[in-house]
Parts: C-alpha cells; sequence; structure tokens
C-alpha cells in the first residue's frame, strides 16, 4: 500500500474503527451505513478526496445478511489518491443515507441505483427512477431479476408461443 | 398494454421553482426527438419569457441494459457490449474494459499491442473530438464545419476499418493485447493522416476561434467553476476548462503513456469558449501521441502467450492438439477470474472512463459498472444553464459533449 494512502486509512480506521481489504494495490474500507455520511465529509475535508468517481452497487443474492455492498470509489485530484468505500447493506429493506449533501454527483448516482437495485437513500431530495420508466416493475440489476429471453418458436409450436409473448399484437 | 397516465405538476414540484405553480413561469418540453439535444436527451425547461430558470434532464431513453447483458457473457464475449456505449469512442471503451479484465486476471501485454491500443485510441479521440466540433458548429449555425469535420473522421474511420473490418464497433483490443497485428498499409495511412491532419485544425480555428458570431454565442456562456465541478463528478476537458488540470493519462499512466511527450491544455474561464478551446488543442496534442507512438512502435507479437487467458493465434490451431483445445475451452467456457473487485479508470474523450469489474471465481463477470463519464458531466447541466436563453442552452448542451449511449447505458 502507498505510504500515503496508509496514513489516511490509520486515519479512517482509528475513527470508524473499519475494516479493510487489499487486492491488486486497491484499498477497500468496509463502513456501517451510519457512517457513511461521516466518512465521506471527512475524507472530503481533511483529506482532500474532491472527486466521487463512482458510485455503484453489487448483489450477492441469496446471501441476504448482508445482501448489498454499496460502492463510493473516492479519488483525491491532490494527492493523487484513490480508495474505495464499502457499505454492506442487508437484504431486507436495504437502506442507506444518502451522500447528496456530501458530494452533488451522489443525486443521479444514488437514483440509479435505487433503480436498479431497490436500495433506498433515506433523505434523498429526488426519489425517482432515473433510467427505467416509472411505471417499471422491479430491479434488474438484482440477481434475483431474470435476464430476459425470447422463446425459440416452430412451426408446430408457433401459435402456442404467439400466444403468449409479451410484444403487442394488431 | 401499458396505460397512458396523465402526469400532473404535483409530481414535479419539487424540481421546478413555485413560479410554476401559479402559472408566473412556463413549462416547456425539450426533446426527446430535437436535434440539438445530440440523442435523445428530453429537458424539462422552466421559462420566464426566453430566460431558463429550471433544466431538468429526463434520460434513460436510449437505456439496453448493458451492464446486466454483460453479467450472462464471458469476460471475453462481453467486450462487444462495451463498443456500444459510447458510440463515438468506441476503442477507447474496448480499452477501458481490457484494462480491467487484465487487471483482475494479472495478464501482461506486450509492448506493441500497446503502441498500436495508443495509436488507435487517440485517433479514437481525434475522431470523437471531430464529431463534437461538427455537431458544435451545426448547433450554432456554421453549418460548413460539420462537412468538413466529417470529411477528416471518415479518414479515421477507414484507417479502423483496415485494422479490424469495421468503421465503428471495432472490438480490436482485446484483453492481452488485440485481435490481430495491423496490416501493412496501416502506417502509411497513418502517416497520411498526421500529414494532412495540422493544416485542417488550422482551417477549423480559422473558421470558428476568432469568428464574431461564434464569440457572441459562447463567450461567458454557461460558466462552470471548478468547486461545482468536481462537486458534480464532471471530468475530462469540461473540468479541464475550468481551469483543473486533471488528465488521467498523465496522472496515473497506464498503456506507457508515460514515455510521450504532449501537453494537457487547460483553460481558466470555465465558459463555452474555454470549453472549445480546450478540445481544439487537443486535437494537436492527441496527433502529437499518435506521431510519436508511430515512430517508436516496435515489432514483435501483439498478444500475450498466456494460453490459459489468451486464445491461440489461427494459424496454430491447425497444428497444436493443445492450441486447438485452448481455443475450444476459451470460446465455450472462458477463463475464470478471482474472486475479488477492481475499478480501473482511462481517460476517453469525455472524462474518466471507468470500469468496474467484480469476479466471482467463475468464467462470467459478477457485476459490471461502466463509470460513463457523460452522466456526471450532465448532472451539472441546471447549475450552469439557469439564467441564459434558450438558445444559450443549445451552445452548452453541445460544449460539454453528451452521447447518450454513454449516459444510459
Amino acid at each position: 500500500m502507498d505510504k500515503k494512502l496508509e496514513k489516511i486509512v490509520q486515519d479512517l480506521q482509528g475513527r470508524f474503527g473499519s475494516s479493510i481489504e487489499e487486492f491488486r494495490g486497491e484499498v477497500h474500507v468496509f463502513v456501517k451505513p451510519e457512517q457513511i455520511v461521516d466518512a465521506l465529509t471527512f475524507l472530503r475535508d481533511k483529506h482532500e478526496f474532491e472527486l466521487l468517481s463512482a458510485q455503484t452497487a453489487s448483489d450477492y443474492w441469496p446471501q441476504m445478511a448482508p445482501r448489498f455492498h454499496v460502492i463510493y470509489q473516492l479519488t483525491s485530484l491532490a494527492k493523487n489518491l484513490s480508495v474505495q468505500l464499502r457499505v454492506p447493506v442487508n437484504g431486507d429493506q436495504p437502506k442507506v443515507p444518502t451522500a447528496t449533501r456530501v458530494y452533488d454527483v451522489a443525486n443521479w448516482r444514488e437514483r440509479e441505483l435505487m433503480d436498479m437495485f431497490g436500495i433506498e437513500f433515506e433523505g434523498h431530495p429526488d426519489p425517482r427512477r432515473i433510467l427505467l420508466p416509472p411505471d417499471m416493475e422491479g430491479h434488474p440489476l438484482r440477481k434475483d431479476f431474470p435476464l430476459g429471453y425470447e422463446e425459440p418458436q416452430f412451426t408446430f409450436n408457433f401459435e402456442e408461443i404467439d400466444l403468449r409473448k409479451p410484444y403487442a399484437k394488431e | 398494454m401499458s396505460q397512458i397516465e396523465e402526469v400532473s405538476i404535483d409530481q414535479f414540484k419539487h424540481l421546478v421553482s413555485e413560479r410554476a405553480l401559479t402559472g408566473e413561469t412556463m413549462l416547456l418540453n425539450m426533446g426527446p426527438q430535437h436535434p440539438s439535444t445530440h440523442g435523445v436527451l428530453r429537458l424539462l425547461l422552466e421559462l420566464d419569457g426566453e430566460t431558463i430558470v429550471n433544466a431538468v434532464p429526463d434520460i434513460g431513453f436510449l437505456h439496453t441494459g448493458i451492464e446486466k447483458n454483460m453479467e450472462a457473457k464471458t469476460f471475453l464475449k462481453a467486450e462487444v457490449m462495451t463498443d456500444r456505449l459510447d458510440y463515438m469512442n468506441t476503442t477507447g471503451n474496448n480499452l477501458a474494459y481490457c484494462l480491467a479484465v487484465e487487471k483482475l486476471v494479472d495478464l501482461d501485454v506486450p509492448e506493441r499491442a500497446q503502441s498500436i491500443r495508443v495509436i488507435l485510441t487517440e485517433l479514437q479521440r481525434i475522431a470523437s473530438h471531430l464529431v463534437w466540433i461538427g455537431t458544435f458548429g451545426l448547433d450554432l449555425a456554421a453549418m460548413s464545419m460539420f462537412l468538413y469535420a466529417f470529411r477528416e473522421r471518415e479518414q479515421i474511420l477507414d484507417i479502423l476499418e483496415l485494422c479490424s473490418g469495421q468503421r465503428m464497433m471495432t472490438t480490436f483490443i482485446r484483453p492481452g493485447g488485440l485481435w490481430r497485428d495491423v496490416p501493412v498499409e496501416f502506417e502509411k495511412a497513418v502517416r497520411d493522416f498526421i500529414k494532412s491532419f495540422p493544416k485542417r485544425i488550422d482551417e477549423y480555428e480559422a473558421l470558428l476561434t476568432k469568428n464574431p458570431l461564434f464569440l457572441d454565442r459562447l463567450l461567458g456562456i454557461g460558466k462552470l467553476d471548478a468547486k461545482t465541478a468536481l462537486s458534480h463528478g464532471v471530468t475530462g476537458p469540461t473540468l479541464r476548462a475550468s481551469g483543473v488540470n486533471w488528465d488521467l493519462r498523465k496522472a496515473r499512466p497506464y498503456m506507457g503513456y508515460e514515455q510521450y511527450d504532449f501537453n494537457v491544455p487547460v483553460a481558466t474561464e470555465g465558459d463555452t469558449y474555454a470549453r472549445y478551446l480546450v478540445r481544439v488543442q487537443e486535437l494537436r496534442e492527441s496527433l502529437k501521441i499518435v506521431e510519436q507512438a508511430l515512430n517508436k512502435l516496435p515489432m514483435g507479437p501483439v498478444r500475450s502467450d498466456n494460453r490459459k487467458f489468451v486464445p491461440p493465434p489461427r494459424s496454430e490451431i491447425g497444428v497444436s492438439m493443445e492450441a486447438l483445445i485452448h481455443h475450444f475451452k476459451l470460446w465455450t467456457e472462458g477463463f475464470p477470474a478471482p474472486k475479488a473487485s477492481i475499478y480501473s479508470a482511462v481517460e476517453s474523450p469525455r472524462g474518466e472512463l471507468g470500469v468496474y469489474l467484480e469476479g466471482d471465481g467463475g468464467p462470467k463477470p459478477h457485476r459490471v459498472h461502466m463509470r460513463t463519464p457523460s452522466f456526471d458531466n450532465l448532472s451539472v447541466i441546471n447549475k450552469i444553464t439557469q439564467g441564459h436563453l434558450v438558445a444559450d442552452l443549445v451552445a452548452i448542451l453541445a460544449s460539454i459533449d453528451i452521447v447518450l449511449g454513454d449516459i444510459d447505458r
């Protein structure tokens, strides 16, 4: 691990008691959901991590506790460092406090996560779906959401399958 | 059949000012089928006369579920989806994805492949900026700019076709190297382009840079300060036009960018004109990189010979039993990746193109997330258009260079 980064991670650990993981030189710091806003503010103000490069999530279904990891990829332009915060969230009623007050970009990123994973961000100013239509049901990037496919039709069962095909008929 | 519901203002109350509720300001729909939104972007405009009070983007019309689709394919096959993200920067997307895969499974790339990757992505950057400069001119009623820019872009697409057989969706860059070596005509085609292109940039600048009509439309329009830009995750030329010198090619060199001598153009004004200047200078810098890379293009293999991850060349399959087995295994089952995650980012023509890639020990990715620059760059639009005229909105939208395929994924 980079010397400068090690200091920052130790600082984070001292304050939030978080565990860390390292892979190919990247550092992942695990933070509890209730600590995330403080951790982000701390990194932004004390250690110049002014850019929230990416905010995403990963689903570990069927494991339910924790089911999701919400991932915050932070970049410091001044120090040229990166650190990743990961927030484990349980599967029943996943809830994380919103980071919109720390980084403006979190507004759209969190809307995308609500849309795709059904993770609720408490205190979000504009909780609407962003990419999918408002009447869409379900959250497609969850692992228990099936990837759509088309049933192959043959001459002997063409009409039978045609009846239950979801496309608009005349 | 889905039902059509009437939308009431109540759902959008928190997005517009209170004056909209009394009818003092007007709500106007712009797009999604509007030529100056560069694709299928819809904007909800709140107007006071002709002045913009709020501009609320509505995106997702081009959503194709690429991230979900990639989870169902092996690492090698998922790559074709990345071309379809930002269709102005196809080789750049391939590079971002391949670097992520290479980092996840710890794979080396031969030097020749690295140099060719640099040449192709820089050419693609020029092509992308050419489309931008053309449509930017078109939006500001400089129609001829569009025709000139697309003439030069055609030359670059011809070079890509020469290498890969495809003009746009090349998938030429593969995990571990390239699909194959470039043909012998490649060097001459690129040299011809390097020779003719600087004069073309001078022509563009003669048409636009000091054109008084152009300046009137751009100077002081859509000012974006560095702090807002960073908070909104804005990267790339748009950020550099606001005075922040941040280019991943310099800050975190990948593919041997540290050996090339080039400048990172930065402007401090942060307005639409500054963004124009930065991109035009980037055209020249990219050309410099292409020339240097071509001059010291080393000979040698273009893909890694780690057969556990990279399919063997066609010529070996006929004579080697092992090669045939590897070929079969890699294209049917795919290679396993460790149960871990990585984040790797490259500088695309629009900004930081990051790939979050997670393996689960099997041959398919557990999760792929593309951190696309246009998505974050667009999120700042409401802040920088407030108080400007509707006609300026067109210039501002064009100046942040959005690609809807990149936003909606």
